[in-house]
């Protein structure tokens, strides 16, 4: 029989119809929508006079733009009430659950999506949202799309889509302390560059992504998209099947379907159409300097000289970018101080990445030039993480703890930078005003943007490791 | 959706590779409920200084590209966020054709949705553009999608690939979702045996 990849054999088990010249017909297993890219989608429908064929397999939150401070408070951005407003009316005109601002359940879409159980292997899952590739660290195909598409799997439960390519990225060997899951994708990223996997599916394998925790592994795929891939995807074993257990939506007969999923992860000799091998041992902690994610570097180097880049597009980018991030080619990354400390975010807002920071500045104080906020990816965790005493750890270092939600991201609610300010950030996007106009924004582990907030400025996060032992 | 058959347009230029969409439309847009009015805000944070004088720096700008319908660009255009909001923003500002090296794919998909034709060209075809129109105030193109032929008064001509199906579906302004649902009983079908994951 003819090997597989993981992605073929979800793929395969999800055409509704094909034929030769057009683009497939697949089957989506779960959609998840949120307040900004879906109201659109329902006034098509309305317009069409059309419904929501499976009502039962959408799941809504809000996220994108709801404000962190305390619930009780009113939402002052009237446009962003009124985008909330409309989730909630859309739900219930056409059925859909939805974990609006007062459920226990709400969160980040791609936090929440696995939490409850609701990401499983082998399903396809998209949302109207480009980060869903974070729901392939459960061996899901799972994909950004736009409104339109949003429209089309509310009233088809089906997506007309290309057959994209494999690429198999494979990460051995053992991680230095100091290099989180982080590190291994802003590496890869800086290596394949922003576009490197355009029309691809990537799945990591290899012993270093086997040894991940789910919460590592859906740091991983979840910036998949920064490097260009719709979807990134790691193969469901015993790891999986034990952060899923017991969750509420999972299937009834779970070890039946665990056995279902144990057929999912590629066959040996399955053929890629591109192949990448990176060890391990040779990764470092990571920061961006510039503004886009493969515009990267590790913590002990300097900031590119633009001069010295051979290619005239990557130089006119990096010149540009160096202006923009007011950074001189040849600086020490050590040397660039910070304002502001962002902790949150799809990327890394889950319970590990809290128990890091928390072990990490328990009995250390923020840096006084610094305001520092975590913003935990859900209610669950928020409520996780006080349970555990989380919360004073960091109100102690001076640390702001706040309410779930995409937060300073993105910058749609109020936490934005203001202009001039630098901020190391946990999140997945260093672009032009991601975070407020005129922000800087510097991408970084969980664990660097704590020992940056306490320093005032970037360390080297292996240096502590000498200190401690 | 508009059918998009040919187009003879003004072409403006964008000198900058990787533009993401949260350049071509900025976060503080998206909160609107409607798929109309982007255009005003397109680009807003390069076009504008303080969000209200035109920026002279930024090519765009300048008299001769007003009324542009085409805009040539540099690789990997539109990476970043899903938001639709970016092609709704192209739209509603008048361009019906982007032409560029390379597209991100989600963005690119976005594109077609909306009746927007994004062409790839090789670095040194979009080279030799960029070149043609800054020498030339009122450069004009003129895009065939029957043919996939992009010619101008000037002699150039250049062919272009497109996937027959997307092309066919802007040649005629369908519909996707009319046309799924044309395969309903295989839906039905699949639906029937389909094991939940």
């Amino acid at each position: 029989m003819t090997p597989h990849t993981m992605f073929e054999k979800i793929w395969q088990a999800h055409v509704v119809h094909e034929e030769p010249g057009q683009p497939s017909l697949i089957y989506i297993d779960r959609h998840l929508i949120h307040e900004v890219t879906s109201p659109q989608a329902f006034d098509g429908l309305r317009l069409a006079g059309r419904r929501v064929r499976r009502p039962e397999l959408t799941f809504a939150t809000m996220d994108h733009n709801v404000p962190t401070t305390a619930r009780s408070l009113p939402i002052e951005d009237a446009t962003s009430a009124l985008q909330m407003d409309t989730l909630s009316r859309n739900c219930k005109e056409f059925g859909i659950t939805l974990f609006d601002l007062a459920s226990p359940e709400q969160g980040i879409v791609h936090v929440i999506g696995p939490e409850l159980g609701l990401t499983l292997p082998g399903a396809t899952l998209v949302c109207g949202d480009s980060h869903t590739s974070t729901h392939g660290a459960f061996g899901a195909l799972a994909f950004g799309i736009g409104t339109s598409e949003v429209e089309h799997v509310l009233a088809t439960q089906c997506l007309l889509q290309e057959r994209p390519k494999t690429f198999l990225i494979e990460v051995t060997g053992a991680r230095p302390y100091g290099v989180e899951a982080k590190d291994i994708i802003l590496s890869i990223i800086g290596r394949v560059g922003t576009e490197g996997g355009n029309g691809s599916v990537i799945e990591y394998a290899g012993d270093t992504i086997r040894g991940l925790s789910m919460e590592e592994r859906m740091t991983v795929c979840n910036m998949s998209i920064e490097g260009g891939a719709r979807a990134g995807m790691i193969a469901p074993d015993e790891t999986t099947f034990a952060y899923l257990r017991g969750r509420p939506y999972t299937p009834k007969a779970f070890d039946a379907a665990v056995a279902r999923w144990k057929t999912l992860p590629s066959d040996p000799g399955a053929r890629f159409d591109r192949t990448l091998r990176i060890d391990a041992r040779s990764l470092t902690p990571q920061v961006t300097w510039g503004t886009n994610p493969g515009q990267v570097v590790a913590i002990d180097s300097r900031v590119p000289n633009p001069a010295e880049l051979s290619d005239p597009n990557a130089r006119k980018s990096a010149e540009r970018a160096l202006d923009y991030m007011a950074l001189r080619g040849g600086t020490p990354i050590t040397e660039i101080s910070i304002d502001r400390v962002f902790i949150g975010s799809c990327t890394n807002s889950r319970i590990e990445d809290l128990r890091r920071v928390a072990r990490f500045v328990k009995g250390r104080r923020v840096s006084s030039r610094v305001y520092a906020m975590v913003v935990p990816g859900s209610q669950r965790i928020k409520q996780k993480a006080e349970a555990e005493g989380l919360d004073r750890i960091f109100k102690d270092a001076g640390f702001d703890w706040r309410e779930s939600g995409c937060s300073m991201c993105l910058g749609m609610n109020p936490d934005t930078l203001k202009p001039g300010e630098r901020c190391a950030s946990t999140s997945n996007r260093n672009f032009e005003g991601r975070q407020g106009k005129g922000g800087r924004t510097h991408l970084v582990s969980p664990l660097m943007a704590a020992a940056a907030a306490v320093e005032g400025r970037f360390v080297d996060i292996r240096q502590y490791e000498l200190k401690e032992n | 959706m508009e059918p998009f058959r040919t187009l003879d347009g003004l072409v403006t230029l964008l000198d900058l590779p990787n533009v993401d969409t949260d350049q071509i439309i900025p976060k503080q847009f998206l909160k609107r409920i409607e798929r109309t009015g982007f255009g005003q805000f397109l680009f807003y944070d390069w076009r504008f200084i303080d969000g209200t004088r035109p920026n002279p720096d930024f090519e765009m700008n300048a008299d001769r590209y007003r009324g542009a319908k085409i805009l040539v660009t540099r690789a990997n255009f539109g990476c970043g966020s899903s938001r639709e909001h970016a092609p709704w923003a192209l739209l509603d500002y008048g361009f019906r054709c982007l032409i560029a090296p390379s597209f991100a794919d989600i963005f690119y998909n976005n594109c077609f949705k909306n009746g927007i034709l994004p062409i790839r060209l090789s670095e040194d075809r979009v080279e030799a553009l960029f070149e043609r129109v800054r020498a030339t105030p009122g450069y004009r193109l003129t895009i065939d999608l029957e043919k996939k032929t992009i010619t101008s008064g000037d002699g150039l001509a250049y062919g272009f690939e497109v996937d027959e199906f997307r092309r066919l579906c802007l040649l005629n302004g369908l519909d996707d979702i009319g046309l799924t649902l044309q395969h309903e009983e295989k839906i039905r079908r699949y639906e029937a045996s389909h094991t939940a994951v």
